[in-house]
Protein backbone atom coordinates (compact mmCIF):
# COMPACT_ATOMS: atom_id res chain seq x y z
CA UNK A 1 0.00 0.00 0.00
CA UNK A 2 2.81 2.11 0.89
CA UNK A 3 4.15 1.73 -3.05
CA UNK A 4 0.81 2.57 -4.39
CA UNK A 5 0.14 5.93 -2.19
CA UNK A 6 3.65 7.12 -1.75
CA UNK A 7 3.12 7.38 1.75
CA UNK A 8 2.14 5.24 4.78
CA UNK A 9 -1.84 4.95 5.08
CA UNK A 10 -2.73 6.77 8.27
CA UNK A 11 -4.24 4.61 10.59
CA UNK A 12 -7.85 4.81 10.95
CA UNK A 13 -9.38 6.79 13.82
CA UNK A 14 -12.54 8.41 14.81
CA UNK A 15 -11.02 11.98 14.45
CA UNK A 16 -10.06 11.45 11.12
CA UNK A 17 -12.92 9.97 10.41
CA UNK A 18 -15.03 12.91 10.36
CA UNK A 19 -12.73 15.38 8.40
CA UNK A 20 -11.80 13.08 5.54
CA UNK A 21 -14.91 13.74 3.97
CA UNK A 22 -15.54 17.55 4.53
CA UNK A 23 -11.95 17.58 3.49
CA UNK A 24 -13.14 15.33 0.09
CA UNK A 25 -15.96 17.97 -0.05
CA UNK A 26 -14.58 20.73 -0.16
CA UNK A 27 -11.76 19.81 -2.66
CA UNK A 28 -14.86 18.81 -4.90
CA UNK A 29 -16.12 22.67 -4.34
CA UNK A 30 -12.74 24.01 -4.97
CA UNK A 31 -12.67 21.97 -8.18
CA UNK A 32 -15.99 22.48 -9.43
CA UNK A 33 -15.74 26.60 -8.55
CA UNK A 34 -12.48 26.46 -10.61
CA UNK A 35 -14.37 24.62 -13.62
CA UNK A 36 -17.25 27.15 -13.07
CA UNK A 37 -14.97 30.09 -13.15
CA UNK A 38 -13.42 29.18 -15.96
CA UNK A 39 -16.63 28.70 -17.88
CA UNK A 40 -17.18 32.11 -16.40
CA UNK A 41 -14.19 33.59 -17.91
CA UNK A 42 -15.17 31.74 -21.67
CA UNK A 43 -18.26 33.23 -21.31
CA UNK A 44 -16.78 36.63 -21.04
CA UNK A 45 -14.39 36.55 -23.63
CA UNK A 46 -17.33 35.11 -25.99
CA UNK A 47 -19.24 37.69 -25.32
CA UNK A 48 -16.79 40.23 -25.58
CA UNK A 49 -15.13 38.98 -28.96
CA UNK A 50 -18.77 38.66 -30.23
CA UNK A 51 -19.74 42.08 -29.63
CA UNK A 52 -16.14 43.38 -31.14
CA UNK A 53 -17.11 41.38 -34.32
CA UNK A 54 -20.82 42.33 -34.86
CA UNK A 55 -19.24 46.30 -34.34
CA UNK A 56 -16.43 45.66 -36.97
CA UNK A 57 -18.99 43.73 -39.28
CA UNK A 58 -21.36 46.67 -38.83
CA UNK A 59 -18.97 49.66 -39.30
CA UNK A 60 -16.00 48.31 -41.03
CA UNK A 61 -15.32 45.12 -42.87
CA UNK A 62 -17.66 42.29 -43.35
CA UNK A 63 -16.99 38.79 -44.78
CA UNK A 64 -20.13 37.25 -47.15
CA UNK A 65 -20.19 33.81 -49.01
CA UNK A 66 -21.81 33.82 -52.57
CA UNK A 67 -24.64 31.78 -53.24
CA UNK A 68 -26.32 32.85 -56.63
CA UNK A 69 -25.01 32.83 -59.92
CA UNK A 70 -25.55 35.96 -61.46
CA UNK A 71 -22.15 37.26 -61.24
CA UNK A 72 -20.30 34.70 -63.19
CA UNK A 73 -17.70 34.66 -63.82
CA UNK A 74 -16.59 37.47 -61.64
CA UNK A 75 -17.94 35.24 -58.33
CA UNK A 76 -19.60 32.13 -58.63
CA UNK A 77 -20.84 29.86 -55.98
CA UNK A 78 -21.31 26.12 -56.06
CA UNK A 79 -24.34 24.04 -54.72
CA UNK A 80 -22.65 23.66 -51.45
CA UNK A 81 -22.20 27.17 -48.80
CA UNK A 82 -18.31 26.15 -48.25
CA UNK A 83 -17.27 25.78 -51.49
CA UNK A 84 -18.88 29.11 -53.02
CA UNK A 85 -16.65 32.46 -53.38
CA UNK A 86 -16.21 34.14 -50.20
CA UNK A 87 -15.75 37.95 -50.49
CA UNK A 88 -14.56 40.45 -48.02
CA UNK A 89 -17.25 43.62 -48.34
CA UNK A 90 -16.05 47.31 -46.67
CA UNK A 91 -18.90 49.20 -45.10
CA UNK A 92 -16.98 52.63 -44.81
CA UNK A 93 -18.82 53.12 -47.91
CA UNK A 94 -22.30 53.89 -46.41
CA UNK A 95 -21.20 57.10 -44.15
CA UNK A 96 -21.44 59.32 -47.33
CA UNK A 97 -22.99 56.81 -50.03
CA UNK A 98 -20.24 57.84 -52.25
CA UNK A 99 -19.55 55.02 -55.12
CA UNK A 100 -18.68 55.06 -58.79
CA UNK A 101 -19.52 53.35 -61.82
CA UNK A 102 -18.82 49.41 -61.76
CA UNK A 103 -18.80 49.19 -57.83
CA UNK A 104 -19.85 45.52 -57.22
CA UNK A 105 -22.19 46.17 -54.31
CA UNK A 106 -24.30 43.69 -51.53
CA UNK A 107 -28.20 45.36 -51.44
CA UNK A 108 -31.21 44.18 -49.61
CA UNK A 109 -33.79 42.84 -52.33
CA UNK A 110 -36.30 45.51 -52.81
CA UNK A 111 -39.04 42.47 -52.80
CA UNK A 112 -38.24 40.54 -49.58
CA UNK A 113 -35.78 42.33 -46.93
CA UNK A 114 -34.39 39.56 -46.05
CA UNK A 115 -32.44 38.50 -49.05
CA UNK A 116 -28.79 40.11 -49.35
CA UNK A 117 -27.85 40.42 -53.33
CA UNK A 118 -24.72 40.86 -54.80
CA UNK A 119 -24.42 42.42 -58.44
CA UNK A 120 -22.61 45.89 -60.10
CA UNK A 121 -23.53 49.06 -60.25
CA UNK A 122 -24.21 50.64 -63.71
CA UNK A 123 -26.32 53.27 -63.05
CA UNK A 124 -25.46 56.08 -60.71
CA UNK A 125 -28.47 59.14 -59.41
CA UNK A 126 -29.32 61.62 -61.78
CA UNK A 127 -27.52 59.56 -64.87
CA UNK A 128 -29.29 58.77 -68.47
CA UNK A 129 -28.45 54.74 -69.14
CA UNK A 130 -29.71 53.02 -72.00
CA UNK A 131 -31.71 50.12 -70.82
CA UNK A 132 -29.92 46.67 -72.56
CA UNK A 133 -32.39 45.17 -74.45
CA UNK A 134 -34.51 48.19 -75.76
CA UNK A 135 -32.96 51.03 -77.23
CA UNK A 136 -35.13 53.00 -74.44
CA UNK A 137 -32.72 55.72 -72.11
CA UNK A 138 -34.07 56.13 -68.69
CA UNK A 139 -33.02 58.41 -65.84
CA UNK A 140 -32.09 57.07 -62.89
CA UNK A 141 -33.98 58.87 -60.20
CA UNK A 142 -32.10 60.82 -57.31
CA UNK A 143 -31.40 58.45 -54.05
CA UNK A 144 -31.35 55.70 -56.46
CA UNK A 145 -29.46 53.29 -58.72
CA UNK A 146 -28.87 50.88 -61.41
CA UNK A 147 -27.88 47.48 -60.85
CA UNK A 148 -26.94 44.41 -63.22
CA UNK A 149 -25.19 41.53 -62.92
CA UNK A 150 -22.26 40.06 -64.82
CA UNK A 151 -23.82 37.35 -65.57
CA UNK A 152 -26.87 39.12 -67.64
CA UNK A 153 -28.85 35.55 -68.48
CA UNK A 154 -29.16 34.57 -64.97
CA UNK A 155 -29.30 37.74 -63.02
CA UNK A 156 -32.45 39.50 -61.59
CA UNK A 157 -31.35 43.13 -60.98
CA UNK A 158 -32.60 46.56 -62.33
CA UNK A 159 -33.67 45.24 -65.80
CA UNK A 160 -36.59 43.20 -63.39
CA UNK A 161 -37.24 45.77 -60.60
CA UNK A 162 -35.92 48.97 -61.76
CA UNK A 163 -33.82 51.12 -60.27
CA UNK A 164 -33.13 50.46 -56.35
CA UNK A 165 -32.49 52.93 -53.13
CA UNK A 166 -29.67 53.70 -52.53
CA UNK A 167 -30.56 52.86 -48.55
CA UNK A 168 -30.80 49.37 -49.43
CA UNK A 169 -26.72 48.87 -49.73
CA UNK A 170 -25.54 47.34 -47.52
CA UNK A 171 -21.87 47.31 -48.24
CA UNK A 172 -19.43 47.39 -51.15
CA UNK A 173 -17.33 44.22 -52.54
CA UNK A 174 -13.53 44.44 -52.37
CA UNK A 175 -11.44 41.31 -52.50
CA UNK A 176 -12.20 37.72 -53.19
CA UNK A 177 -11.04 35.70 -50.35
CA UNK A 178 -11.74 32.33 -51.04
CA UNK A 179 -11.16 30.23 -53.45
CA UNK A 180 -7.19 30.31 -53.41
CA UNK A 181 -7.09 30.47 -57.30
CA UNK A 182 -9.24 33.60 -57.22
CA UNK A 183 -7.80 35.59 -53.87
CA UNK A 184 -7.42 39.34 -55.04
CA UNK A 185 -9.10 43.00 -55.97
CA UNK A 186 -12.47 42.87 -57.36
CA UNK A 187 -11.75 45.60 -59.62
CA UNK A 188 -14.16 48.26 -61.04
CA UNK A 189 -15.41 46.76 -64.90
CA UNK A 190 -18.13 48.51 -66.99
CA UNK A 191 -19.63 45.75 -69.49
CA UNK A 192 -17.72 45.87 -72.61
CA UNK A 193 -21.18 46.45 -74.54
CA UNK A 194 -22.73 49.03 -72.76
CA UNK A 195 -22.82 52.56 -73.55
CA UNK A 196 -21.21 54.48 -70.55
CA UNK A 197 -24.15 56.76 -69.08
CA UNK A 198 -23.65 60.44 -69.57
CA UNK B 1 27.51 60.31 -7.99
CA UNK B 2 25.56 59.67 -11.24
CA UNK B 3 25.74 56.78 -13.13
CA UNK B 4 24.17 55.82 -16.53
CA UNK B 5 24.26 52.91 -18.51
CA UNK B 6 25.69 53.50 -21.92
CA UNK B 7 25.04 50.38 -24.79
CA UNK B 8 28.70 51.58 -26.83
CA UNK B 9 30.51 50.25 -23.58
CA UNK B 10 29.02 46.57 -23.71
CA UNK B 11 27.40 46.82 -20.18
CA UNK B 12 30.00 48.87 -18.29
CA UNK B 13 28.84 50.82 -16.12
CA UNK B 14 30.87 53.78 -16.42
CA UNK B 15 30.16 57.29 -13.62
CA UNK B 16 29.96 60.33 -15.51
CA UNK B 17 30.91 63.80 -13.72
CA UNK B 18 28.78 66.28 -15.09
CA UNK B 19 31.64 68.70 -16.96
CA UNK B 20 29.50 71.92 -17.24
CA UNK B 21 25.65 72.95 -15.69
CA UNK B 22 24.23 72.85 -19.13
CA UNK B 23 25.16 68.71 -18.90
CA UNK B 24 24.15 68.62 -15.63
CA UNK B 25 20.59 70.01 -16.39
CA UNK B 26 20.52 67.64 -19.25
CA UNK B 27 21.43 64.26 -17.58
CA UNK B 28 19.19 65.08 -14.93
CA UNK B 29 16.69 65.34 -17.51
CA UNK B 30 17.77 61.89 -18.85
CA UNK B 31 17.79 60.67 -15.30
CA UNK B 32 14.04 61.91 -14.36
CA UNK B 33 12.57 60.26 -18.50
CA UNK B 34 14.10 56.74 -17.45
CA UNK B 35 12.37 56.97 -13.76
CA UNK B 36 9.42 57.06 -14.87
CA UNK B 37 7.72 53.63 -15.50
CA UNK B 38 7.05 53.57 -19.32
CA UNK B 39 6.56 49.91 -19.26
CA UNK B 40 3.48 50.46 -16.07
CA UNK B 41 1.82 53.67 -18.07
CA UNK B 42 1.70 51.56 -21.53
CA UNK B 43 0.52 48.42 -20.13
CA UNK B 44 -2.16 50.56 -18.07
CA UNK B 45 -2.91 52.81 -20.96
CA UNK B 46 -3.78 49.98 -23.24
CA UNK B 47 -5.85 47.83 -20.82
CA UNK B 48 -7.62 51.50 -20.26
CA UNK B 49 -8.02 51.72 -24.07
CA UNK B 50 -9.17 48.20 -24.67
CA UNK B 51 -12.16 48.74 -22.34
CA UNK B 52 -13.21 51.67 -23.87
CA UNK B 53 -13.26 49.62 -27.06
CA UNK B 54 -15.20 47.27 -25.58
CA UNK B 55 -17.47 49.79 -24.21
CA UNK B 56 -17.95 51.55 -27.32
CA UNK B 57 -18.77 48.49 -29.56
CA UNK B 58 -21.40 47.25 -27.01
CA UNK B 59 -22.85 50.47 -26.70
CA UNK B 60 -23.00 50.61 -30.85
CA UNK B 61 -24.48 46.78 -30.49
CA UNK B 62 -27.43 47.77 -28.09
CA UNK B 63 -28.03 50.89 -30.29
CA UNK B 64 -27.83 49.58 -33.33
CA UNK B 65 -29.71 45.77 -32.89
CA UNK B 66 -31.87 46.28 -29.79
CA UNK B 67 -32.86 49.76 -29.09
CA UNK B 68 -31.66 53.36 -29.76
CA UNK B 69 -32.69 56.58 -29.57
CA UNK B 70 -34.09 59.31 -32.19
CA UNK B 71 -34.82 63.21 -31.86
CA UNK B 72 -36.93 63.26 -34.90
CA UNK B 73 -37.66 66.95 -36.02
CA UNK B 74 -39.56 68.56 -38.78
CA UNK B 75 -43.35 69.25 -38.93
CA UNK B 76 -44.52 66.06 -41.16
CA UNK B 77 -45.85 64.09 -37.80
CA UNK B 78 -48.03 66.70 -35.90
CA UNK B 79 -49.89 66.36 -33.93
CA UNK B 80 -48.38 63.26 -32.58
CA UNK B 81 -44.72 64.34 -32.52
CA UNK B 82 -43.48 67.63 -31.71
CA UNK B 83 -41.56 70.07 -34.27
CA UNK B 84 -38.47 69.52 -31.92
CA UNK B 85 -37.61 68.44 -28.72
CA UNK B 86 -38.64 65.06 -28.57
CA UNK B 87 -36.81 62.01 -27.90
CA UNK B 88 -38.02 58.50 -28.22
CA UNK B 89 -37.01 54.57 -28.14
CA UNK B 90 -36.58 52.79 -31.19
CA UNK B 91 -37.07 49.56 -31.22
CA UNK B 92 -34.85 47.92 -33.43
CA UNK B 93 -35.36 44.51 -33.01
CA UNK B 94 -39.21 44.53 -34.65
CA UNK B 95 -38.08 45.94 -38.62
CA UNK B 96 -35.93 42.64 -38.16
CA UNK B 97 -38.17 40.33 -37.25
CA UNK B 98 -41.17 41.58 -39.26
CA UNK B 99 -43.50 42.78 -36.63
CA UNK B 100 -44.44 45.95 -38.40
CA UNK B 101 -47.99 46.74 -39.22
CA UNK B 102 -50.10 49.47 -40.45
CA UNK B 103 -50.22 52.46 -37.68
CA UNK B 104 -46.69 52.07 -36.40
CA UNK B 105 -44.18 55.14 -36.47
CA UNK B 106 -40.97 53.96 -38.37
CA UNK B 107 -37.75 55.27 -38.91
CA UNK B 108 -36.15 54.78 -42.22
CA UNK B 109 -33.70 55.46 -44.76
CA UNK B 110 -35.06 58.32 -46.76
CA UNK B 111 -35.27 57.12 -50.49
CA UNK B 112 -34.63 60.58 -52.18
CA UNK B 113 -31.19 61.15 -49.99
CA UNK B 114 -30.29 57.26 -47.57
CA UNK B 115 -28.00 59.89 -45.55
CA UNK B 116 -31.26 61.58 -44.28
CA UNK B 117 -33.65 59.38 -41.83
CA UNK B 118 -37.21 60.28 -41.97
CA UNK B 119 -39.83 59.32 -39.56
CA UNK B 120 -43.19 58.20 -40.73
CA UNK B 121 -46.12 56.28 -40.33
CA UNK B 122 -46.83 53.06 -41.97
CA UNK B 123 -50.18 53.36 -43.65
CA UNK B 124 -50.29 50.25 -45.76
CA UNK B 125 -47.73 46.85 -46.11
CA UNK B 126 -47.30 44.84 -48.96
CA UNK B 127 -50.89 43.83 -50.99
CA UNK B 128 -52.79 46.48 -49.31
CA UNK B 129 -54.73 48.74 -51.02
CA UNK B 130 -54.30 52.35 -49.43
CA UNK B 131 -56.31 55.37 -50.53
CA UNK B 132 -54.69 58.95 -49.82
CA UNK B 133 -55.22 62.42 -50.34
CA UNK B 134 -53.11 63.31 -53.95
CA UNK B 135 -53.37 67.26 -53.50
CA UNK B 136 -53.82 67.96 -49.74
CA UNK B 137 -55.75 71.34 -48.54
CA UNK B 138 -55.96 71.80 -52.68
CA UNK B 139 -58.64 69.66 -53.63
CA UNK B 140 -60.31 66.44 -52.11
CA UNK B 141 -59.34 63.76 -54.70
CA UNK B 142 -57.57 60.27 -53.70
CA UNK B 143 -56.01 57.98 -55.03
CA UNK B 144 -55.70 54.20 -54.29
CA UNK B 145 -53.06 52.07 -55.04
CA UNK B 146 -51.92 48.56 -54.47
CA UNK B 147 -48.50 48.16 -52.45
CA UNK B 148 -45.94 45.96 -54.44
CA UNK B 149 -44.85 42.69 -52.94
CA UNK B 150 -42.07 43.77 -50.07
CA UNK B 151 -42.99 47.18 -50.08
CA UNK B 152 -44.55 49.44 -47.29
CA UNK B 153 -46.48 53.27 -47.84
CA UNK B 154 -45.47 55.53 -45.15
CA UNK B 155 -47.68 58.86 -44.73
CA UNK B 156 -46.59 61.46 -42.07
CA UNK B 157 -49.96 62.48 -39.89
CA UNK B 158 -49.48 66.01 -41.40
CA UNK B 159 -50.57 65.26 -44.70
CA UNK B 160 -50.16 69.39 -45.50
CA UNK B 161 -46.69 69.09 -44.83
CA UNK B 162 -45.25 65.76 -45.26
CA UNK B 163 -43.24 64.57 -47.82
CA UNK B 164 -43.80 60.89 -47.91
CA UNK B 165 -45.01 58.14 -49.88
CA UNK B 166 -47.34 59.90 -51.88
CA UNK B 167 -44.04 61.78 -53.57
CA UNK B 168 -41.99 59.21 -53.27
CA UNK B 169 -44.24 56.12 -53.75
CA UNK B 170 -43.82 53.19 -51.57
CA UNK B 171 -40.83 52.36 -50.34
CA UNK B 172 -38.84 48.66 -49.46
CA UNK B 173 -39.64 47.18 -46.12
CA UNK B 174 -35.85 47.26 -46.33
CA UNK B 175 -35.67 50.62 -45.51
CA UNK B 176 -37.21 50.56 -42.48
CA UNK B 177 -34.35 50.98 -39.48
CA UNK B 178 -36.64 51.12 -36.48
CA UNK B 179 -40.11 51.37 -34.87
CA UNK B 180 -40.89 53.95 -32.47
CA UNK B 181 -43.09 53.35 -29.90
CA UNK B 182 -42.42 55.22 -26.67
CA UNK B 183 -41.61 58.66 -26.34
CA UNK B 184 -39.23 59.39 -22.87
CA UNK B 185 -39.17 63.44 -23.25
CA UNK B 186 -40.71 65.96 -23.53
CA UNK B 187 -42.15 64.44 -19.41
CA UNK B 188 -45.75 65.85 -19.83
CA UNK B 189 -45.79 63.54 -22.92
CA UNK B 190 -44.34 60.78 -22.10
CA UNK B 191 -45.57 57.67 -22.75
CA UNK B 192 -46.06 55.25 -26.07
CA UNK B 193 -47.06 56.91 -29.05
CA UNK B 194 -51.04 56.05 -30.36
CA UNK B 195 -50.79 53.97 -33.31
CA UNK B 196 -53.67 54.92 -35.03
CA UNK B 197 -55.10 53.13 -38.55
Amino acid sequence: LADLHGTAPKPWSPASASTEPRKIARDRIVLIMGARSQLWSIAKMSVTGGVIGVTISDRYVTVVAIKGHSMHPTMTATDSALRGDIVLAEKACLDQYKFSRGDVILFKCPSNHKEVFVKRLIGLPGEWIQLPASSEIIKVPQGHCWVEGDNAARSWDSRSFGPIPLGLINGRVTHIIWPPSKIGRVERKWPEDRIPPF
Amino acid sequence: MITLMIPKTKGKIIPIEPSSPSAAAMSRFVRRLAGIPWRQIAGEASSVGLLMAQGLCAVHVVSEHVLGVAFPRGPSMLPALNMAGDVLLTDKVSPRRGWVGPGDVVLLLSPEDPRKIVAKRVLGMEGDEVTYPVDAGNSDATKTVVVPQGHIWVQGDNIYSSNDSRQFGPVPYGLVKGKMSYRIWPPSRIGSIDSKE
